[in-house]
């Protein structure tokens, strides 16, 4: 179990109003579930007002969300701080989330961490920089292992990192400019990086197998 | 080089066989690493959604015959038998409906095979929802997918409007006259969600806390209604197991332990990467065949994680020989889990490598048992303790003890994951935990004399 921060009242926007985009992705989202089971929306939209709102959803926004979806407050806040991706505090425009479970670990992730601390300073949860351009959060095992270790920015992730890699993604971001997500070392997927060991005779054939070729031709 | 299977402990029984390596040919995911498109038409080209038509033909108990003669067992972890799982399900749909749901939350450490097939053949998934849940009577399916793989809930999603607009699932699916909904519903980032009570819970809209059981999902499930949650892979094969049959799925891999199945493999070796190959392949050419081997070579090897962090790890005298299987794991108190294989060689800190598993799941309980919200916190600390050899000798058995008080005692299985590891690591590393406790010592002496 973790403890989660939540925003001082001096941090803490006065309203929270959904944009027309969001308005229609929340009708959107609440057709999907059976009527009456509105409630199942909660976390699409706690994610909606997330992305509103530069990445942290503020008291506000928790309150708009019950009354949207005639939840008392409590509830949605309780989900609100359940879940990791929540922010309920400020964070930075680049947001670090380097994982650091075993499968990355064992791949190198100290030198992620330690390029992060070496060349924003950044080594505490929830720390940002001085500009408040990066903020770090250390989290659990990403579902990337074969492509370890990994850092995920906002909603992609870069794999096969080492010390140097992570230092020309922060430089590159620094700049302004986002790389394009996936392998930093140029492994296509998760793929042997040697090249493939299984699948090969039928690279030429656009994965296509012969049962299935003589099934769709008799 | 050749394993020869004469080299298991046991002989094999009449009929029973070391898995060979897969042929390409039998390989269910050929678009695994994303060399072609992951859109409709490549998908139809490799053979998805070819007479899915003449399938929902079937009566429903005859699909679920099938998939049971298959001998599929859950590929998430479980190892349950699906088709058994899906006959569990009500007969006949009456005031509630019936739900299918997709546990997309891969989050167990070392497993990363459900995100491969999301995103690369995520068309396999979606015909297996059609199917399975035709098999089960549901009116809709939900895929769980966890909060982080959000590039790929974008891909699921295209997908799902593909299908949708070639009329394969909605109204009248592939014009068999069956409805069925397919909904992508995302988590935000808790382990937890993966169990699937604590699934179905966060998917109500409240926190993923797991329920107890029984009441099962198959009577009370999503919103009260009857429910089959599946994993991933499981539902993606089965599209395949329903077009080359049940006798063909079952003439790969070793008796109980049937078909192929991905293998996520992580940590010290060459080359990390996911491959499907037969269950019951052994360990050692796993590594060596697609891994490229242990790095530092095979008298490198220190332990193995074979299932995913919740299972025990195997030392190396185990590795050596063992077949990657639910069985074969299971009688080695270990067990297959998600297939997860994660490597340690000779240069790894084994006991810092465990705290770190440790720790995870002291982030990840999700508070609901006391045995498991202070037993995990109280391992976490005494496990970084042990890390430095800041501990006395006792305190492993009092370790060892206090995992056994979770252990079976908590709703959900999670307890047991944070207290395997643990464990295994007492029974195969006991000398190295000890050792790092006296060196410690004997440098607080050096230090109080000096």
């Amino acid at each position: 179990m973790t403890i989660k921060e939540i925003a001082d009242e001096n941090l803490q926007p006065k309203s929270f109003e959904w944009t027309d985009e969001s308005q229609l992705t929340i009708d959107k989202i609440l057709r999907q579930y059976p009527a009456g089971r509105q409630a199942s929306a909660v976390i699409p939209l706690l994610n909606i007002a997330q992305r509103q709102n530069c990445n942290w959803v503020p008291i506000k926004a928790i309150e708009l969300i019950a009354d949207t979806l005639g939840m008392p407050r409590i509830r949605v806040l309780e989900v609100a701080t359940f879940y990791t991706m929540f922010n309920l505090i400020p964070v930075g425009k680049w947001f670090l989330q380097p994982c650091t479970t075993t499968p990355c670990w064992l791949r190198g992730s100290d030198e992620v961490m330690s390029c992060i601390k070496d060349k924003l300073g950044l080594f505490e949860h929830y720390a940002s920089t001085s500009d408040g351009q990066f903020t770090l959060l250390e989290v659990e095992c990403l579902g990337v292992c074969a492509n370890a270790p990994v850092l995920q920015i906002n909603d992609n992730v870069y794999e096969d990192l080492n010390y140097d890699l992570t230092g020309k993604l922060i430089q590159s971001l620094k700049i302004g400019k986002m790389p394009k997500c996936g392998s930093m070392s140029g492994r296509q997927g998760s793929m042997p990086k040697n090249g493939p060991t299984s699948l090969v005779s039928l690279k030429n054939s656009d994965g296509v197998p012969t049962w299935c070729t003589k099934k769709t031709t008799s | 080089m050749e394993y020869q299977p004469g080299a298991q402990k046991k002989p094999l029984l009449k009929g029973q066989k070391a898995a060979k390596m897969l042929k390409d040919e039998d390989r269910i995911f050929t678009n695994l690493y994303g060399w072609f498109g992951s859109d409709i038409m490549s998908a139809r080209r490799r053979g998805d959604w070819s007479n899915t038509t003449e399938i929902l033909k079937m009566p429903a108990e005859k699909i679920i015959d099938v998939i049971r003669s298959s001998g599929l067992r859950g590929r998430g972890g479980g190892g349950f038998l699906t088709g058994l799982k899906w006959s569990f399900m009500p007969k006949e749909i009456k005031e509630r409906p019936h739900y299918l749901v997709v546990n997309a939350d891969e989050s167990e450490p070392g497993t990363c095979k459900d995100r491969e097939i999301m995103r690369h053949d995520p068309h396999k998934l979606i015909e297996g929802c059609l199917i399975s849940g035709f098999a089960i009577r549901a009116s809709t399916g939900f895929i769980y997918i966890r909060g982080e793989f959000y590039n790929e809930s974008l891909i699921i999603q295209k997908a799902i409007e593909e299908a949708y607009d070639a009329g394969l699932i909605g109204k009248n699916a592939c014009g068999s006259g069956y409805d069925f909904d397919v909904i992508l519903h995302r988590g935000a980032g808790a382990y937890i969600c993966g169990e699937e009570t604590a699934l179905l819970e966060s998917m109500e809209g409240k926190k993923g806390q797991p329920r107890l059981k029984p009441p099962f999902p198959a009577s009370v499930g999503l919103y009260g209604c009857p429910t089959t949650v599946n994993n991933v892979e499981s539902i993606a094969v089965i599209p395949t197991i329903m077009r080359r049959g049940s006798e063909w799925f079952a003439s790969i891999g070793r008796p109980n332990n049937y078909g192929p199945k991905i293998f996520s493999i992580s940590g010290h070796v060459n080359n990390p990467c996911n491959v499907e190959e037969e269950l019951g392949i052994p360990l050692r050419e796993l590594i060596d065949k697609h891994a490229g081997g242990v790095i530092g070579g095979w008298n490198n090897l220190l332990a193995v994680i074979p299932g995913g962090s919740s299972v025990p790890l195997l030392p190396k005298s185990v590795c050596n020989e063992i077949l990657m299987d639910f069985d074969s794991l299971r009688e080695v108190q270990s067990g297959l889990g998600t297939a997860a294989v994660i490597v340690m060689n000779k240069q790894t800190d084994i006991i810092k490598a465990i705290a770190r598993l440790t720790a995870f799941y002291k982030h990840e309980s999700c508070g609901q048992c006391t045995p498991c919200r202070e037993g995990t916190a109280w391992m976490s600390r005494v496990m970084e303790r042990m890390v430095r050899g800041d501990a006395d000798i006792e305190e492993i058995d009092t370790l060892e003890d206090v995992t056994r008080q979770i252990e079976g005692h908590t709703i959900c299985a999670l307890g047991d994951a944070a207290a395997w590891p643990i464990q295994g690591i007492i029974r195969n590393f006991r000398p190295e935990m000890e050792g790092r406790i006296t060196a410690y010592k004997a440098s607080k002496q050096i230090k109080n004399s000096t």
